[in-house]
């Protein structure tokens, strides 16, 4: 029914910010979201026969206001609620037995970010914080989330029935954060929302439409965070790097669905827009005049990549500084493996095998078959033959991945 | 999945009428609620068609035409191009706007690389043509 999918539009839209909203009002994430659904509900049953209203968000936020008073009204566990909330809010706020329906809406904005930490919070495991986020702020069913995880629908409704239940338990409180705190809290929103995208990222054509489109629902969670914590370079550098990645969607596969490595891509298929508003909101990111954080610097590599019209025109000297400054901050040996890529394009095969033979030895690394193969490679361009091939060999046996496999085994060949 | 949204053109806006100031702001606030919903792309306003032009290609030949033209009403004056879930949430958005009043808005989705069938193997693509011409009773 048309009326159906215009209430599903409808609901994408206005979701969240009812949510924000009610959640300000009863101070409870999970009765806020049940107050919304009844709202859902009633629209459901009354907008087929009277049309969308000309303000929906409006519209549902007055039927939760009222399904919240009613309930307040009667029921009594929610009255001993009532009384801790009035036991609060008089310590707040001054006396008051109930939460304040009709105060002046505070600032949308505010809520919304509110939701988003909140949804984030590091109570949570990082699957609650995900399938929480992407019911509170991005809309989604739970059916949906759980096609686009491919884990059953009973799996994402109890993740999501504990995550509030946790929150209520541990009196998690509705706020931003204070200054001190909202680097790290943030660090954990943006976490969620990056992994949302990898999710979608990594799902292949074929799949469960619902996968790929992760990777948009990823994208409009990180461009309202920008503009909910414009001040954040962090929130800039996450949606450039999501914005970048995804303008190369179009080139790396190929018509068989393998990936197409990033120096061989068809740069004309690259998505100029995506790459521009990415560029663009590395530029806010830099207008804040901050020392460059872990989404900042892994874009600010990204955009070295997006803006060479050919693999040659790579400034690989930048981006082996910028992984120098990412390894700080994250001292990861695959970042560092990353580097010495980077070093060796830049200074040379000598300049990354300097780094790589210092990593020989890491335990995490023991398994993973890029070391070997990066080293081979390197190896290779010295005139080591005989050692890269030993190298290639240790790869091709570490890979799982069949194609992989033989591409490692003819170059250990030559 | 995008969707072009074009707002037609009408006689103000082709007689360079600016909006008032008020319009100015609705415009604006509506533009900023599009990006805070992150799903804003681009949108641009677009000069009337008299500082434009038309190439026509006929006899495998181009000619061009400068502007003015007329039906303004078939003519762009801006455009926004969104990221939405539906053509249904496109259509939600744009009961939105502002301003609009006696001005039309025409909303077209966007080609993305799925929609050209490169999944598709000549095999595939063969069968799929022969079915649809079974179905059209060729």
């Amino acid at each position: 029914m048309e009326t159906h999918r215009a209430i599903d539009a409808v609901w994408r839209i206005e979701s969240a910010r009812l949510i924000a909203g009610l959640t300000r009002m009863v101070h409870d994430v999970g009765l806020a979201e049940e107050l919304a659904q009844d709202a859902l509900v009633a629209a459901l049953e009354q907008w087929p026969e009277s049309g969308v209203p000309d303000n929906p968000g409006a519209w549902l936020m007055a039927i939760a206001k009222r399904r919240a008073i009613d309930q307040f009204r009667r029921r009594e566990t929610l009255n001993r609620k009532v009384e801790e909330i009035g036991r609060d809010l008089e310590t707040q706020e001054g006396p008051s037995a109930e939460p304040d329906f009709d105060a002046i809406d505070s600032n949308i904005s505010d809520d919304l970010l509110r939701l988003v930490f909140i949804s984030c919070h590091p109570v949570l495991s990082t699957e609650a914080r995900v399938a929480l986020t992407l019911r509170l702020l991005g809309g989604l069913t739970t059916d949906e989330i759980a096609r686009a995880f491919l884990t059953p629908e009973t799996t994402i409704a109890q993740r999501i029935v504990r995550a509030k239940k946790t929150l209520a338990q541990k009196k998690i409180p509705f706020e931003v954060p204070s200054a001190s705190e909202l680097g790290e809290r943030l660090a954990s929103v943006l976490e969620v929302v990056y992994l949302v995208f990898n999710e979608g990222y990594s799902a292949t054509g074929g799949e469960d439409w619902m996968r790929p489109a992760l990777c948009e629902d990823a994208m409009r969670l990180g461009r309202m965070l920008a503009e909910l914590v414009p001040k954040e370079p962090e929130a800039h550098g996450l949606i450039a790097l999501m914005e970048i990645q995804a303008s190369r969607a179009r080139a790396r596969t190929a018509k068989d669905g393998t990936p197409v490595l990033l120096n061989d891509q068809d740069r004309a298929r690259w998505d100029q827009l995506l790459i521009r508003r990415g560029l663009a909101a590395l530029d806010r990111a830099a207008e804040l005049a901050q020392p460059m954080g872990p989404y900042v610097l892994q874009a600010s590599i990204a955009a070295c990549h997006a803006v060479a019209k050919t693999p040659e025109d790579t400034d690989w000297p930048r981006i082996a500084a910028l992984y120098a400054r990412l390894v700080q901050l994250v001292p990861s040996p695959v970042i560092e493996l990353n580097r010495a890529v980077a070093m060796s394009m830049a200074f040379g095969p000598g300049a990354g095998l300097e780094i790589v033979d210092e990593l020989t030895d890491v335990p995490s690394l023991k398994n993973y078959h890029l070391l070997p193969s990066v080293r081979g490679d390197l190896l290779a361009k010295l005139g080591r033959a005989e050692e890269a091939r030993a190298e290639f060999e240790r790869a091709a046996a570490l890979t799982r991945n069949e194609r992989e496999r033989a591409l490692l085994l003819k170059r250990a060949a030559e | 999945m995008r969707f072009m949204v074009m707002v037609k053109s009408d006689e103000n806006s082709e007689a360079g009428v600016m909006p008032s100031e008020a319009d100015l702001t609705a415009m604006g606030r509506y533009n900023e609620e599009l990006v805070k919903a992150g799903v804003l792309l681009a949108g641009e306003g677009l000069h009337p068609s008299s500082k434009g032009a038309r190439v026509k290609f006929a006899d495998g030949r181009p000619t061009v035409i400068d502007g003015p033209f007329t039906e303004a009403k078939e003519l762009v004056a801006g455009f926004w191009l969104i990221e939405v879930k539906s053509k249904d949430e496109a259509v939600e958005w744009v009961k939105r706007a502002p301003c609009m009043d006696g001005s039309a808005v025409e909303i077209r989705q966007v080609f993305e690389a799925d929609d050209f069938g490169e999944q598709f193997t000549p095999e595939l693509r063969e069968r799929a043509d022969a079915l649809r011409a079974t179905s059209e009773g060729k």
